[in-house]
């Protein structure tokens, strides 16, 4: 019988229970704020501290390496030549001698063009096939032949084609993208709550409407993922693509330092590489997590 | 009121093909509802109450049988018949007023000015008491506020039914009682044909006209159907001390612990 209550006494208790969460964090905080300093003095030194042993284990390992082996080069070398590379990162002596910052450029140029293309076609293929069951059968078999395939195999394709590197290079980065943004795409669109897709018939929306105000927001947090994963992949291929087309860019510096055995111009390019992968990747993660939703549940 | 078969259900039978085989959900299901009628449907969970009330909203086709509503065949979901689902179902992405305007946007945009479009939705919001809640999403507002967000708009659509698959299952006690409160008032004031599902006893009795009490699935059909001659407009406080009230609520216990005492182990 506890619904049977009086209407005066629910509507303040509605009330109060929508207030009380802006209200609850002061308590605690209050009550033992020394205890949680303490706690998170030790999460920072978790957060600042580890990686920091990490690194120096990693360059005691590299150290003990170079001392038994002359031609590899210590850190203190490469660190004095990192200086020297990146005080000048922007010059231009000969279309083959220019700064890393050049070549860092014309590689993140290529992975934007060909990424951009990919999603392009692969977002609204993946609407498509997630949408439409028969182009879903219609694509997958052909999508699953041709997913684990290198995307240097499709170099030469490339190269066949536009009878030019510069091309062939973002083709190879094309089909290396498209893959995953066809399938999350798909996915994304397939797990659209059945219950947004009764309103949208209750409601008896317009296949616009459902597209712009149900799919795409539903399905956009799966084509992020996928969005993600293209440009982590992406920049793995560039690399390996240019040190086969030439040219100008990071990877073809990675070949042509090694044609010059300058072996620590090799190892900054691979840190360097490295850190453009992760700003990639941390610049997406913010873009995810700013379009996802909570999926509210009550 | 005017039609006595406003909703009219002939014979109608719910048989799902799945993987592991056909179940029989509904069997001769035979139901008139008049204009203006609130019904509810009680039953134990499995029994197909949320399947008929999917099979009036169209979002089901019927093995066999019909369902007209105003004399003509329901084919498929539509604005009309608008529904206030279990779970709320708000656009998460979509502020209070953007989640009723899609509908109401819907049903007259091609008739109305933007500005009237817009009068209809705050009017809406004004109905469930929400205009203060207009620009906040549906994570920033708590769950009683997020339903009444669902029947301001199922109602801005102005439905000739209004159909209530367990509204307020999800909710404390308190705030239920408060939207149960403020339902009778809207549906008062707009003269709803309203179908309820519930499984809440006092729910049934406090808010119908009649309670259509169906039996326990698989092939489960209408068992008994009570009348609540209680009349309108009704107080929780008042009718707790009813013979009536009381005896309507025994009705009801009575077939669904008596008559279909549900198995133990399949009870939810």
């Amino acid at each position: 019988m506890n619904a049977m209550l009086k209407p005066d006494s629910a509507e303040p208790a509605a009330v109060a229970a929508s207030a009380a969460p802006t209200r609850r964090p002061r308590r605690p905080l209050a009550a033992n704020s020394t205890a949680r300093a303490r706690q998170q003095v030790s999460a920072t030194a978790m957060k600042i501290v580890a990686p920091l042993v990490g690194a120096a284990l990693l360059v005691l390992v590299w150290q003990l390496i170079t001392v038994n082996n002359a031609s590899f080069p210590t850190p203190m070398v490469t660190l004095q030549e990192a200086i020297k590379l990146f005080s000048d990162p922007f010059y231009r002596n000969s279309p083959n001698d220019q700064g890393i910052g050049w070549n860092l450029l014309a590689s993140l140029q290529r992975v934007a063009v060909g990424f951009g293309l990919a999603a392009l076609v692969g977002i609204p293929l993946g609407f498509l096939i997630g949408r439409v069951q028969f182009v879903g059968s219609m694509f997958g078999p052909i999508i699953s032949l041709l997913k684990p395939v290198s995307p240097l195999a499709w170099l030469p394709i490339g190269l066949l084609v536009f009878k030019s590197a510069n091309p062939a290079a973002i083709w190879s980065i094309f089909i290396c993208s498209i893959w995953p943004m066809i399938i999350n795409t798909a996915v994304g669109v397939q797990r659209v709550p059945q219950d947004y897709m009764n309103v949208a018939r209750v409601l008896n929306l317009s296949e616009w409407k459902v597209l712009t105000k149900i799919l795409l927001p539903s399905a956009l947090p799966y084509i992020l993922t996928g969005v993600r994963l293209s440009i982590g992949t992406a920049w793995l291929v560039i690399v390996a693509a240019e040190m086969l087309t030439g040219g100008v860019g990071i990877g073809f510096w990675v070949w042509d330092e090694w044609n010059n055995l300058n072996v620590p111009h090799i190892i900054i390019a691979i840190v360097a590489i490295g850190f453009v992968g992760l700003l990639l990747e941390q610049a997406l993660m913010a873009l995810a997590r700013a379009f996802t939703y909570e999926q509210v549940s009550n | 009121m005017d039609d006595p078969k406003f909703i009219d259900i002939e014979g109608v039978e719910m048989v799902f093909h799945t993987k592991k085989g056909t179940f029989h959900a509904l069997r001769e299901i035979d139901l008139t509802v008049r204009k203006g009628e609130f019904i509810t449907l009680i039953g134990h969970s499995g029994c197909g109450k949320s399947t008929l009330l999917n099979l009036i909203a169209g979002l089901l086709k019927p093995s066999d049988g019909v369902l007209l509503c105003a004399n003509r065949e329901i084919a498929g979901p539509s604005p009309e018949r608008s529904v206030v689902f279990q779970n709320h179902s708000l656009l998460p992405w979509l502020t209070c007023y953007e989640n009723i305007h899609l509908g109401v946007e819907r049903v007259f945009g091609k008739t109305e000015s933007k500005a009237q479009l817009r009068e209809r939705t705050m009017q809406a919001l004004a109905l469930v008491s929400l205009t203060a809640a207009e620009t906040k999403r549906p994570h920033e507002i708590s769950g009683g506020m997020k339903q009444r967000v669902g029947i301001a708009r199922a109602l801005a659509m102005e439905p000739k039914v209004l159909l209530m698959d367990e509204p307020f299952g999800a909710l404390d006690a308190l705030t239920r009682a408060h939207l149960q409160d403020e339902l009778l008032k809207i549906v008062a004031a707009t003269q709803s044909t309203v179908v309820m599902v519930t499984h809440d006893v006092d729910e049934a009795v406090l808010l119908s006209d009649r309670i259509v009490m169906m039996t326990n699935g698989p092939a489960a059909t209408i068992g008994e159907i009570v009348d609540v001659k209680l009349e309108r407009p009704r107080d929780r406080v008042a009718l707790a001390q009813d013979a009536r009230y009381t005896e309507y609520r025994s009705a009801v216990l009575e077939f669904l612990y008596r008559k279909q005492a549900h198995p133990a182990k399949e009870a939810a």
